[in-house]
C-alpha cells in the first residue's frame, strides 16, 4: 500500500490535467452543498427568530385557562364556564413544589385618560410574581408590593406605548392616570417588549394589582387565566401535573371526570409554532440535498468516461504491478477529492451567499457548525458512492487488454 | 540477486487454451523453456504463432491453462491476482512496441511508477533509484521532459529505464522497435545489449528476424509450439564499433 498522502497527490495532479472538467464536475456538488446549508440555514434562523419571541413571553411558562363547558351536548366555547378563582391561585401557590411564582392574570379593556390624551388599552390583573414569570422588566418607577395587591390599591404600571401615548414629553411615574373613571397612581413603567410572534404590541398594556382589578374594575370573582412558571425546563411536566392535581381538588372533581381547565406550557406553544417552520427547513433541505445526489451522479458519469479513457494507463499501471486494489483506491480517491473540493467550495460559497442574503434581504440564515460538518462528510459520501462503481470497473481491468485498448 | 545455479525462468509443458465460444483456440500447446541469468533471448514468431500467449504467461499478466511456470526459483504459474501483480512488480520489467508512458508526467516521474507500488520496501530512495536508471539509459539531461517532448527513441528508453528500476529478474521487451525508425531501433537494441552485458536477463519478443540476430538466442514458436531453440552465430549490432558509436547516435536525435 502506498501512502495516503501520495494517493491524495496523485489524485489532485491528475484532477489537475483536465482543471476544466473537474471543476465543471464539482460544481454540482458545490451547487448542492451551499443550497443545503444556505436552505437549512434560512429554515433556522426563521425558527431562532420565533423562539426568540416566543421566550420573551416568560421562561417556563405555564398557563392554564379555564375549559370549556357542554351542557346537553351544547359546547358554549372557551371559557364559557369559568371557575378558575383567586382561590385556586392561593392554593397552588401553598400546596405545590415545583413553582418558582404563580399569578393570576384578570384582563380587561377600557378607556384611560390621563396627561396628553386618552387611550384604549388592556388592562391585566397580576400579583408580584406575574414580573418574573413573564419576563416584565421596569425602566422606571417601581413594581407594587404584596401589600398593595391584599389593599386593592390603585396603582399601575404603564407599558411603553400607554407610557407614550398618555405622556409623551414628560416622566410617567408618579402621574395620575383615570382608567374607566377610576383614579390611578402610575408608579412605574415597563420596558418595551416590541411585538410578539403574532404582531401584537406587547407594550399596550397596563399591569395593576390583581385584587384591585378583579373587586374595583370588573367586579367579578373569576380570573381569566393562571401564569405560573416552573422552576426549570426540565420539572415542567411535573409541576403541570401539580397543578392539575390541586386544581381538580379545588373544584371537588371526581376522579375520572374531565378537567374543567387547560393546562399548556411554553414548550408546547413553542413546539406547534416552531414545528411549521421546522418542516419548512425539512423540506428546503431534502430538496437541497436532491441537487447535492444529482451532483454525485454527475461525479459518476465523469468517472466512468475517465476510466474508459485512462484505461491504457490502468493498463500501464497494473503491468509496473499495481494490484486491483490500488487501481481502484487511485480512481476512488479521485471521485473523493473531486466531492469534498465542491463540499469546500459550497461551503465557502454558503458563506457568501448568507452574507449577501443579510445585506440585501430580511432573510438571516445561521449557518451551524454541525450543519457544515453534516454536508462535507455528506459530499465525501456522495464520493465514496458513486465512485465506488467506475473505481471498481477500472480495478477489474484485464491488464493484457488495458494495454492493447486504443 | 539472483541464484545463477538455477534458470531465471523454467517452463514445463506450458499450454494456454482461449474459449472463443463454442471453439477452443489452442494458443500454446506444451511449451518448455529454460532461460539462464545472463540471457539475451529473442522469441521470434509470426502473428498467430502463440509468441504473443507466451509473453503474456511469462509476464505473469495471464494465467496458462496448465503447465508449471517457475520464475527466478519460484512456482508462479498457480497465483492469486494479487501475487501476480507483486510478481510484475518485483520481478519484471516490460517495454512495449508503443512505449506506454503515463502521459503528461515527466520522465522521472514515469519511471518512478513501477516504486509507487513496491510493497517489499527493497528499494527505500524512489527518486534517487529512477535517477540511476535514467542515467542508465542515458537520459539523465531530460528527465523533466514529458513524454510529448521526447522523441520516440527517447521514449523507449524511459520505458526502459521504468523497466530497469525495480532491478528485475528479467526485462520483457515486446516488439520494442516496432515504432521506431531503423536507425533509433539500432539505438534502442544496442542499449539492450549494454544492459545484457551488465548481466540483466532480457526476453526479447518480436517478428523480424534481423532484430532477432542481436540476441544470444533465438527460440521460434510456431502453431503454440517451440519449433526451433538455437544460439544466434553470427550477432548483429553487438560489436565494439557500434557500441562506441552509442553517443553519437543520442545526440544525433
Amino acid at each position: 500500500m502506498f501512502q495516503f498522502t501520495l494517493i491524495l497527490k496523485a489524485a489532485m495532479k491528475s484532477l489537475m490535467k483536465n482543471r476544466m472538467r473537474s471543476l465543471l464536475t464539482s460544481l454540482g456538488i458545490i451547487i448542492g452543498v451551499s443550497a443545503v446549508i444556505v436552505m437549512v440555514g434560512i429554515g433556522e434562523g426563521s425558527q431562532r427568530q420565533i423562539e426568540s419571541q416566543i421566550n420573551a413571553l416568560g421562561t417556563n411558562l405555564i398557563v392554564v385557562f379555564p375549559s370549556f363547558s357542554r351542557s346537553g351536548g351544547v359546547s358554549h366555547g372557551a371559557g364559557s364556564f369559568n371557575r378558575l378563582t383567586m382561590d385556586d391561585v392561593e392554593k397552588i401557590n401553598q400546596e405545590t413544589t415545583l413553582l418558582s411564582g404563580v399569578s393570576p392574570v384578570i384582563r380587561t379593556g377600557g378607556q384611560v385618560i390621563g396627561g396628553a390624551g386618552n387611550w384604549n388599552t388592556t388592562i391585566y390583573g397580576v400579583n408580584t410574581d406575574y414580573f418574573k414569570i413573564r419576563n416584565w422588566e421596569l425602566e422606571s418607577g417601581s413594581e407594587f408590593t404584596e401589600r398593595a395587591n391584599k389593599t386593592r390599591s390603585k396603582v399601575a404600571l404603564l407599558g411603553k406605548t400607554v407610557a407614550d401615548q398618555l405622556f409623551p414629553n414628560q416622566e410617567a411615574t408618579g402621574q395620575k392616570i383615570r382608567i374607566r373613571n377610576i383614579p390611578f397612581t402610575v408608579i412605574g413603567v415597563l420596558k418595551s417588549k416590541g411585538q410578539n410572534g403574532m404582531g401584537q404590541d406587547q407594550d399596550d398594556v397596563i399591569l395593576a394589582p390583581a385584587s384591585t382589578v378583579l373587586y374595583r374594575l370588573k367586579g367579578r370573582t373569576n380570573i381569566d387565566m393562571i401564569n405560573a412558571s416552573a422552576v426549570s425546563t426540565a420539572q415542567l411536566d411535573a409541576a403541570m401535573e401539580q397543578i392539575r392535581t390541586v386544581i381538580r381538588r379545588s373544584h371537588r372533581i371526581e376522579s375520572g371526570d374531565d378537567d374543567d381547565f387547560n393546562i399548556s406550557n411554553q414548550a408546547e406553544i413553542t413546539d406547534a409554532v416552531t414545528s411549521t417552520s421546522k418542516v419548512m427547513t425539512m423540506l428546503l433541505g431534502s430538496i437541497a440535498g436532491v441537487s447535492l445526489i444529482v451532483g454525485g451522479i454527475g461525479i459518476m458519469n465523469i468517472m466512468l468516461v475517465s476510466v474508459t479513457e485512462r484505461t491504457r494507463e490502468i493498463g500501464i499501471r497494473l503491468s509496473v504491478g499495481a494490484r486491483g486494489a490500488d487501481v481502484m483506491i487511485q480512481f476512488m480517491a479521485e471521485a473523493i477529492v473531486l466531492s469534498v473540493a465542491g463540499g469546500i467550495i459550497g461551503v465557502l460559497l454558503s458563506f457568501g451567499i448568507t452574507w449577501g442574503l443579510s445585506l440585501f434581504t430580511s432573510l438571516t440564515a445561521v449557518i451551524e457548525p454541525f450543519i457544515i460538518m453534516l454536508s462535507v462528510v455528506f459530499s465525501a459520501a456522495v464520493g465514496i458512492f458513486f465512485g465506488f462503481y467506475p473505481a471498481r470497473k477500472a480495478a477489474g481491468l484485464n491488464p493484457i487488454d488495458a494495454l492493447r485498448y486504443e | 540477486m539472483n541464484n545463477p545455479t538455477q534458470p531465471v525462468i523454467l517452463i514445463r509443458d506450458l499450454k494456454k487454451t482461449f474459449q472463443m465460444g463454442d471453439v477452443a483456440v489452442h494458443a500454446l500447446r506444451g511449451v518448455n523453456l529454460s532461460v539462464e541469468t545472463g540471457e539475451f533471448v529473442a522469441i521470434m514468431g509470426a502473428s498467430g504463432s502463440g509468441k504473443s500467449t507466451l509473453m503474456n504467461l511469462l509476464g505473469c499478466l495471464d494465467t496458462p491453462t496448465s503447465g508449471d511456470y517457475y520464475l527466478d526459483g519460484h512456482l508462479v504459474s498457480a497465483l492469486s491476482q494479487n501475487e501476480y501483480a507483486d510478481i510484475r512488480n518485483k520481478k519484471i520489467g516490460f517495454v512495449f512496441q508503443g512505449f506506454n508512458l503515463l502521459s503528461r508526467t515527466s520522465a522521472l516521474e514515469n519511471v518512478e511508477l513501477p516504486l509507487l507500488y513496491d510493497r517489499s520496501h527493497r528499494i527505500t530512495n524512489a527518486r534517487q533509484a529512477a535517477l540511476a536508471a535514467l542515467d542508465q539509459v542515458g537520459l539523465a539531461d531530460r528527465i523533466h521532459h514529458q513524454p510529448s517532448q521526447l522523441s520516440g527513441g527517447q521514449q523507449q528508453r524511459v520505458a526502459i529505464a521504468r523497466a530497469l528500476v525495480n532491478k528485475p529478474a528479467i526485462i520483457l521487451a515486446d516488439e520494442p522497435t516496432g515504432n521506431l525508425d531503423s536507425r533509433t531501433s539500432i539505438d534502442v537494441l544496442t542499449l539492450f545489449q549494454q544492459l545484457n552485458d551488465q548481466g540483466i536477463t532480457i526476453i526479447l519478443v518480436t517478428h523480424e528476424s534481423d532484430i532477432a540476430q542481436c540476441a544470444k538466442r533465438i527460440v521460434e514458436i510456431r502453431d503454440g509450439l517451440v519449433l526451433r531453440d538455437e544460439p544466434v552465430l553470427k550477432r548483429q549490432y553487438g560489436s565494439v564499433d557500434q557500441l562506441a558509436k552509442l553517443p553519437e547516435l543520442a545526440e544525433a536525435e
